[in-house]
């Protein structure tokens, strides 16, 4: 059983900070810490990713002399350019919270939620 | 294991805490951890992107929000907070349930290094002729793929000028706004020293990425930070002074060109597009060739939208004011 949840480590706590970050994005208000929520989240998927790239007794795949087994690079590929295209993104999700702030004067989900309903 | 424990309980505080420039400074922490996570489970070349976006442009660009949203969050109820809690239990378990039928971590058999993984393995050295696999595959066998998140980059700095650069700030600034932080004398000079060093380790980054880890995308975020570093220490006006506003956004525009342009080469050649074998006399020449053109069209892309993005946050927040 301890075998078990060892080699399944990784992934539970994949999950458990998907999960986090999922809460952060639906249970709580605040726009900026919504982004953060949904970065915690992406972040997760990331690390679920290079979890199962990874091979037992592997070394980073940059091919040498004398090292036989690599971890799987495509999975290093995918992540590497989603961290980049992922800051962009929330780039633009923030400049939508920097206008949304200069528009409602609020970044509080329920606040624009009652001048939406007052227009 | 350690680092694995420590993320959750970074994400646990982050969840937690309602001062938003204290989450702030742990999601930074957070990128720090998860990209020294990454060192461990061999992935070299993510580990440095990571460690440059998620510890550094990813907070900054947050703080630069909070300049003008305000620090701290409201202490309103929750509403649903128990239904999403208990929603978010259930997803977990059944997330939990589903990793069963995953292979074991670590196990070489596993169906994700089945499939294309062995052949990048072992023939790339044959076909591209380079020691680091990441570069190859992300550079040639996915070119196509890499040409698309590239677009992508370039169209959410586009989306975040449109919605941040107004009539006003694309003028003239007053001359009257005095560089920031002008009491902070050792962070001034220590900048002064590592700006050069910093930018010098980009170009490196940038050429060296097919023999080690590196590449454009992290190339072009290191380069991004110091000129980020340069403007938020010596004023935003000094530092569009170092770098034209129009200049950048014609260079974020032609690394995306050159990128497309070595493809369409490809086709003119006789062969597919971004195939770069007929590029030089020797296929594997031409793929020499054609990755460092668009690794550097990657590197130009990528540090010119970061910048980009960066003062048109920062142009908006220091026109608008603060809170």
């Amino acid at each position: 059983m301890s075998m078990l949840a060892l080699s399944y480590y990784n992934y539970w706590v994949v999950i458990v900070l998907m999960m986090i970050g999922f809460y952060v994005v639906i249970a709580q208000g605040n726009l900026v810490k919504k982004i953060i929520g949904l970065n915690i989240f992406q972040t997760s998927v990331f690390i679920f990713y290079i979890s199962v790239g990874k091979v037992e007794e592997g070394s980073a795949p940059i091919l040498a002399e004398g090292i036989d087994v690599y971890s799987n690079p495509l999975p290093h590929v995918l992540i590497l350019t989603a961290i980049v295209v992922g800051i962009a993104t929330t780039a633009v999700a923030l400049a939508l919270v920097i206008r949304i702030k200069q528009a409602y004067g609020t970044v509080e989900e329920q606040e624009i939620q009652i001048r939406d309903q007052q227009c | 294991m350690v680092l694995l424990g420590l993320l959750v309980c970074t994400a646990l505080a982050i969840a937690y805490l309602r001062d938003l420039f204290a989450v702030v400074m742990l999601a930074g922490i957070y990128g720090l951890l998860s990209a020294s996570l990454f060192v461990a489970l061999d992935a070299v070349d993510v580990a440095f992107t990571e460690a440059a976006v998620g510890a550094g442009i990813s907070p900054l660009l947050m703080l630069t929000t909070l300049a003008f949203t305000g620090r701290f969050e409201q202490a309103n109820r929750r509403r649903f907070g128990l239904v999403s809690f208990g929603l978010v239990v259930i997803v977990g378990s059944l997330l939990i349930l589903g990793s069963f039928d995953m292979p074991p971590f670590g196990s070489a058999d596993a169906p994700a290094h089945q499939h294309v993984a062995p052949r990048y393995l072992n023939d790339s050295m044959d076909e591209i002729g380079i020691p680091n696999v990441v570069t190859s595959v992300l550079a040639s066998y996915r070119a196509f793929d890499t040409l698309g998140e590239v677009a992508v980059i370039f169209a959410a700095g586009l989306g975040v000028l449109s919605l941040l650069m107004t009539a006003a700030s694309a003028g003239a600034k007053p001359d009257e706004e005095q560089p920031q932080m002008n009491e902070h004398k050792i962070l001034r000079v220590v900048s002064k020293v590592l700006i050069p060093p910093i930018m010098i380790f980009a170009l490196y980054v940038q050429f060296h990425g097919e023999y080690g880890p590196g590449g454009g995308f992290q190339a072009g975020v290191i380069f991004a930070a110091s000129i980020i570093l340069y403007s938020m220490l010596f004023g935003l006006h000094l530092a569009k002074k170092v770098v034209n506003l129009t200049l950048l956004q014609i260079v974020a525009a032609s690394g995306l060109l050159l990128y497309g342009t070595v493809g369409l080469l490809g086709i003119l050649t006789g062969e597919n597009y971004l195939s770069y074998n007929a590029l030089a006399a020797h296929p594997v020449a031409g793929q020499h060739l054609g990755i460092i053109v668009i690794e550097l069209g990657v590197g130009v892309t990528v540090a010119s939208v970061m910048i980009l993005i960066f003062f048109s946050f920062s142009g908006y927040i220091a026109e608008r004011g603060g809170k």
